[in-house]
């Protein structure tokens, strides 16, 4: 495995920057600039490089989808949320004149927000492309299907031209996938929900999103210890804190930062990367709670550093 | 994980020392129901140390927001005082600081939470070596 490509980070519901967000970001951006004068472009672009992230881009964006680029020549991706339209459309682009392309899709649940991208997924209208769907819910495909159908979509699900698969997941049981072993997970969501872990060529990486942790049950914990156990990126789902996480939105399905590094350090990850965030937060929002993140794992350390990002949409992280 | 509890007329105090994760919540958790129970005799007000407490994990935080649930069913107050840095940035990262009431010491904790157990507290040999002690 190369690198982790994230498509859409955002929970629940798609979020646009707004032209008032892109007003205050260019206003951010000039008031910092103070009169500066720039040479070239070449100066502009490292100035620009130069800003705090809130300031010069945004996390976004689409809702839940990550690719894992494996380093071969088929596709691996997780969920598909919104942010399978762009995937899609880049992974025509990056093959372009190729043979017929193999998608490896894994579900992790069938919540609107991690299938809505499936209609707008360009791959799927190609014949001669195979897309292979696994999750774990016996609804898998009726679910896919049953979004496309009128009156709440004016294209049916028939109208692709490649040929679609589904696979059903046996939880614990790992399958080979094109040279990577993938082992699935039950986590604890409205309905279920499905955890991921990628393993090849000595790398590993875990995909568990829309997962409450419920903190007095220590066999929870040291089963998702395990799973996590020296993965090199935990991709996890920070959506609320954990003070709402076990109160007002408590057996809402989501979890926080909090027990996000509590759990890689107890399992001796190399790379937390929030995800799935909360649709009310701006940009700044995600940024004090990534680097209140990175303070918490500063303060409790106890062995090697762990690495903390926030996910957004078009961040790449080489493994 | 070290825990002693004092009755301050109408409050419970207990103080905690040491670290409160996974392996020692469940003590801090059984401490708490013991000043709960039963529901007659509860106080009326719990009031936690924790000035001697170097770590609190999500789980410990999960015990005090039961705790906290749990009294304000009985119309009983809860609090924490005096929490060391490192704990009080645990607290606002987890935004425990905005759904427990915390107090910046002891004092002001009993003050806040009954005047009789103030008086006791301040009428008591303070335990040697509390910098919270009057």
């Amino acid at each position: 495995m190369k690198r982790v490509r994230f498509w859409g980070t955002r929970g629940s519901l798609p979020v646009a920057l707004t032209a008032a967000g892109v007003r205050r970001k260019l206003i951010d951006a000039l008031r910092a600039a103070s009169g500066r004068r720039f040479a070239s472009d070449a100066e502009v672009e490292r100035y620009v490089d130069g800003l705090a992230f809130p300031a010069a881009g945004t996390y976004g964006g689409h809702t839940s989808c990550v690719e894992i680029d494996t380093g071969g020549p088929e596709f691996f991706l997780c969920d598909l949320g919104s942010g399978a339209r762009p995937f899609g459309i880049s992974a025509m682009a990056r093959r372009a004149g190729g043979p017929p392309q193999r998608f490896h899709i894994f579900m992790s649940h069938l919540h609107w927000d991690h299938i809505m991208g499936l209609p707008f997924f360009v791959p799927a209208f190609i014949p001669g492309n195979h897309v292979v769907i696994y999750g774990s819910h016996r609804e898998l495909e009726s679910a896919l299907r049953r979004q496309q159908e009128k009156p709440s979509f004016p294209v049916d699900f028939s109208i692709f031209g490649a040929t679609m698969e589904f696979v059903h997941l046996d939880p614990g049981q790992p399958l080979e996938v094109a040279g990577v072993t993938v082992t699935t997970m039950l986590q604890r969501h409205s309905g279920d929900s499905y955890g991921y872990r990628f393993e090849s060529q000595g790398r590993a990486v875990v995909y568990s999103t829309d997962s409450e942790h419920p903190l007095a049950q220590a066999e929870h914990t040291e089963r998702f210890v395990e799973f996590f156990r020296g993965a090199d990126v935990v991709i996890f789902d920070a959506m609320y804190s954990l003070a709402d996480s076990i109160s007002v939105k408590a057996d809402w399905g989501h979890s926080s930062n909090v027990v996000g590094v509590e759990l890689c350090q107890l399992a001796g990850a190399r790379h937390l990367c929030l995800f799935h965030h909360e649709p009310v937060f701006d940009d700044q929002a995600i940024e004090s709670v990534l680097a209140e993140t990175r303070r918490l794992e500063e303060i409790t350390r106890r062995d090697a550093p762990l690495r903390i990002s926030a996910a957004y949409d078009g961040l790449e992280i080489e493994l | 994980m070290q825990i002693t509890t004092r009755n301050l007329a109408d409050t419970a105090l207990i103080a905690v020392a040491g670290r409160v994760d996974h392996q020692s919540a469940a003590e801090l958790e059984k401490a708490l129901a013991a000043v709960m129970v039963p529901p007659g005799d509860s106080p009326c007000a719990v009031v936690l140390d924790f000035s001697a407490v170097e770590y609190i994990s999500s789980v410990g935080l999960r015990v005090l927001m039961i705790a906290a649930r749990q009294l304000r069913s009985k119309a009983a107050t809860f609090s924490v005082a005096a929490l060391q840095p490192v704990v009080a940035e645990i607290f606002a990262i987890s935004r425990f600081d905005r759904v427990l009431v915390v107090h910046p010491d002891l004092r002001e904790a009993l003050a806040q939470s009954s005047p009789a157990a103030l008086l006791a507290w301040q009428a008591a040999d303070p335990p040697p070596g509390n910098p919270t002690a009057p």
